[in-house]
């Protein structure tokens, strides 16, 4: 039922990032709909983040926001539109240019019951509020045997966007996954974002919620489900966004997107790929990743960020620890290559995984002869 | 020039001890006397012992000047009960710090940080201070928790970090942290309490509460940024500052916007002239912290930190001013670290061994309120012979039960890691109790399970 749905939305013409967003992940029924009504709705990732905002903060009056252009300039990528308007600066505060001072202060708010958001730019300036993150946060329960609690979340665009260079490219996701205390979470579409920033919300412990800036401007469809202010996402939770026999791909953020596309090309040449959106990072859901294996036998781990020490690297080792007998060729890992992000716009794109890349690791994964073709 | 305190000759640092002194005596002069105070005459180092206690507020408003308190006028405040009280724990704090000292280098316990030459400071703000308020310390406030009344034995417990450390033996000794005496829990990060409390007092303001937030930092930790933001709370936030915090970052944005939104925080600043061992002269060449406050729009005033009534009487003022007219206030409590950094620290390396000597001797904050609270007759050499050796045998028996209780079970090795354990620390629990009980022998018999 859902080839011949594909086939139709094939022949439409539709634009890859929607065939690919939700041809996989709606339920039959929902994509019928698709065509035959327009009852579903298609929802930004933007607007899934503001509203999951609104929402938390409508219900529980401790949550507040905080961050540089949060509030009179509406957020920096307008993730916190309108916020302030309704909820006033006490709750949506504008900070000097200081994330070391915000991000304690954040802290602090949350050692004394407050439930802060704390917004970055981007991820990359985290780095200037890391030990409070990691030594005031994280570690904060487990050092006061459980007197103090940080129910805190931080945010904002993880990873690279376009042309920003190497300050403003780099993925946190290893960095953070590897500290005990700390929950990691990377949404890919509208509705991860919607239910895990929910759930990060609602978290007592504090969380790092890694978003990405590209896919902020993307629309995905959202069921009622995902539109009801109760919804939430479990963490440490993967999700199957295609399911697969030949194959497993995981992937997170962005580059489900990507892996999801290379999956139709290899439909095309008889791979049938298993896609896995990991959610997150820490937990990482190892259940879900081992019973793809076992049912596949082979392995491609995909992400954006530095190849050593990475997410891949983390998968793989859990791989060959749970599922050794299981697999029947060696883990193929991509990842962004071992530089710090260039700009020009051809030597980015060499620093980037994609699809291509994706597609040429799954056929050698599967022992087929990699295509000579500049194109897969 | 500065050179190296790898290097530095005793010359050298009493060089820079009496530009100290210099630089003293030039603030000295820029700030109202108290001239009549009885208990400031009989010390002879005119300029040092003679610190006013002065209040400025710049910020928009008429520069004023006046004299926080005098003498007669603290005097009046403290009650027979109230001074005994504050001595008898500057006392305990002073013999608990010698003791639990020795017990380190007897190798008892590993570390120990003692808070010898500031005594004043610990207990005479804590007991200016309302249990409500919030305390972020550093390290060197235990006084403040010894005032709220964290006994003897709960100190030991931490230090051995047994079964009944509230820590769950997680922590360094002197990590203390105490959620009912509203004592946020020592962390090794310098400075970084500082943003925290105003974080927490930002809380309290949503919360309305009627309570403020204390933090304390010492001379090095001033460079770091601290953003308090406690409104319209009667409980304001100390802070505990080192004055090597007072070079962090975090302490210039917490002053700033501790400013900017009228937050009623106390920075208290332990101006102790040494950071580890890098003096004064090394860390700053402003007029000390006073003036660092006043350049963000925060009152400040700089007081004789070895002075019990001139803290009280500071602490107190500026508790009040914060909380009825929104405002944070730094304090720079002028002392000395008569000690040493920690116990892993020898201090006779980088400073004379006479200056610390003659910081001991008359500069004792502790005798200095002995004699003032003997010439009010509410004191004896009696009731100080019998305070003492009763402490000491109370510590002792502490100690000793202390050491004998068995240490936290493998449990607390895995929980409060998240709020709910997740199921692969679950799992590390349950197979390294496997492990423990296939190779007995091999593990210590005293590691309770």
């Amino acid at each position: 039922m859902l080839r011949i749905i594909k086939q139709k939305i094939s022949s439409r013409g539709l634009s890859a990032p929607v065939i690919g967003g939700y041809t996989h992940r709606l339920s039959p029924v929902a994509s019928t709909i698709r065509h035959f009504s327009s009852a579903i709705k298609e929802m930004l990732v933007r607007d899934a983040l503001n509203s999951a905002l609104d929402e938390e903060m409508a219900a529980d009056s401790s949550v507040f926001i905080m961050g540089e252009e949060v509030g009179e300039y509406q957020g920096a990528y307008k993730i916190t539109k309108g916020l302030l308007d309704k909820y006033g600066p006490e709750r949506v505060v504008d900070t000097p240019i200081t994330e070391a001072g915000f991000t304690g202060i954040g802290v602090g708010a949350a050692y004394h019951g407050l439930k802060p958001v704390i917004e970055f730019m981007t991820f990359n300036f985290s780095m200037q509020a890391m030990d409070h993150i990691i030594n005031s946060a994280a570690k904060s329960n487990y050092m006061s045997a459980g007197q103090i609690n940080v129910p805190i979340v931080f945010r904002g665009p993880n990873g690279a966007a376009a042309g920003v260079s190497s300050q403003h490219s780099q993925c946190y996701g290893a960095w953070f996954g590897t500290v005990p205390g700390l929950k990691v979470l990377v949404p890919y579409s509208s509705e991860d974002a919607r239910g895990l920033l929910k759930a990060a919300i609602r978290d007592p412990d504090p969380v790092v919620f890694l978003e990405n800036e590209l896919l902020y401007g993307e629309s995905f469809p959202v069921s009622a489900e995902v539109l009801d202010s109760s919804f939430c996402l479990p963490i440490g939770k993967a999700k199957i966004e295609r399911k697969g026999k030949d194959i497993t791909i995981t992937a997170y953020s962005k580059m489900v997107g990507y892996a999801l596309k290379a999956a139709e090309i290899l439909e095309k040449d008889g791979i049938n790929a298993e896609v896995i959106n990991l959610r997150s990072i820490r937990p990482l859901d190892r259940a879900t990743i081992n019973a793809s294996v076992r049912k596949t036998n082979r392995l491609v781990t995909v992400e954006e960020g530095f190849p050593q020490h990475g997410v891949g690297a983390e998968i793989c080792a859990t791989v060959v620890e749970d599922s050794f007998e299981y697999l029947d060729a060696p883990v193929e890992r991509i990842a962004g290559a071992d530089v710090p992000t260039p700009y020009a716009a051809n030597l980015e794109r060499f620093a980037f995984p994609q699809i291509e890349d994706i597609v040429r690791a799954a056929k050698r994964a599967c022992y087929r002869s990699v295509s000579t073709a500049a194109t897969a | 020039m500065a050179s190296s305190y790898l290097s530095k000759s005793k010359h050298m640092i009493m060089q820079s001890l009496k530009s100290k002194k210099v630089l003293m005596s030039i603030i000295m002069r820029h700030t109202s006397f108290v001239t009549n105070s009885q208990f400031c005459r009989p010390f002879h180092i005119q300029n040092y012992a003679d610190s006013s206690v002065a209040l400025s507020r710049s910020f928009g408003s008429i520069y004023c000047e006046r004299r926080l308190h005098t003498a007669t006028s603290v005097s009046n405040k403290i009650t027979k009960e109230l001074a005994v009280n504050m001595y008898t724990n500057m006392v305990t704090l002073q013999v608990m710090d010698t003791i639990f000292y020795e017990a380190q280098r007897q190798g008892r316990i590993s570390f120990y940080l003692t808070t010898i030459g500031e005594e004043a400071i610990n207990i005479a703000s804590a007991a200016a201070l309302n249990i409500n308020d919030f305390i972020f310390p550093q390290y060197r406030e235990p006084g403040v928790l010894l005032w709220r009344g964290f006994s003897l034995q709960e100190f030991a417990n931490q230090v051995f970090g047994n079964k009944y450390d509230y820590g769950k033996g997680r922590q360094m000794p002197i990590h203390y942290g105490s959620k009912k005496l509203n004592y946020i829990t020592v962390a090794s990060t310098v400075a970084t309490q500082i943003p925290h409390a105003v974080g927490a007092a930002y809380s309290m303001k949503m919360d309305k509460q009627y309570s403020c937030t204390v933090t304390y930092f010492g001379d090095g930790g001033s460079s770091t940024v601290n953003y308090k933001l406690i409104n319209n709370f009667i409980f304001v936030i100390f802070l505990f500052i080192l004055l090597k915090t007072l070079l962090q970052g975090d302490f210039h944005a917490a002053l700033n916007f501790a400013a900017v939104m009228e937050a009623p925080v106390i920075f208290f600043c332990r101006n102790n002239g040494w950071a580890i061992s890098t003096p004064i002269n090394d860390q700053l060449r402003s007029d000390g912290i006073v003036v660092r406050g006043k350049a963000y729009g925060v009152p400040s005033i700089r007081v004789d930190g070895n002075d019990a009534l001139a803290v009280y009487s500071a602490v107190n003022d500026a508790r009040k001013m914060a909380i009825e007219q929104q405002t944070p206030v730094l304090i720079e409590a002028l002392t000395y670290r008569a000690g040493h950094h920690s116990t892993s620290d020898d201090s006779t390396k980088y400073r004379p061994v006479d200056e610390i000597e003659w910081w001991r001797a008359d500069q004792n904050p502790v005798t200095r309120f002995r004699k003032w609270i003997e010439t009010k007759g509410w004191w004896s050499d009696e009731t100080e012979s019998e305070h003492r050796s009763n402490i000491r045998k109370q510590l002792s028996q502490a100690i000793q039960a202390a050491e004998r209780v068995e240490k936290p079970p493998v449990a607390d090795m895995f929980n409060d890691v998240y709020d709910v354990p997740p199921k692969n620390l679950s799992e590390q629990e349950a197979l390294l109790r496997k492990t423990i009980k296939k190779h007995i022998h091999e593990y210590q018999s005293d590691v309770p399970m």
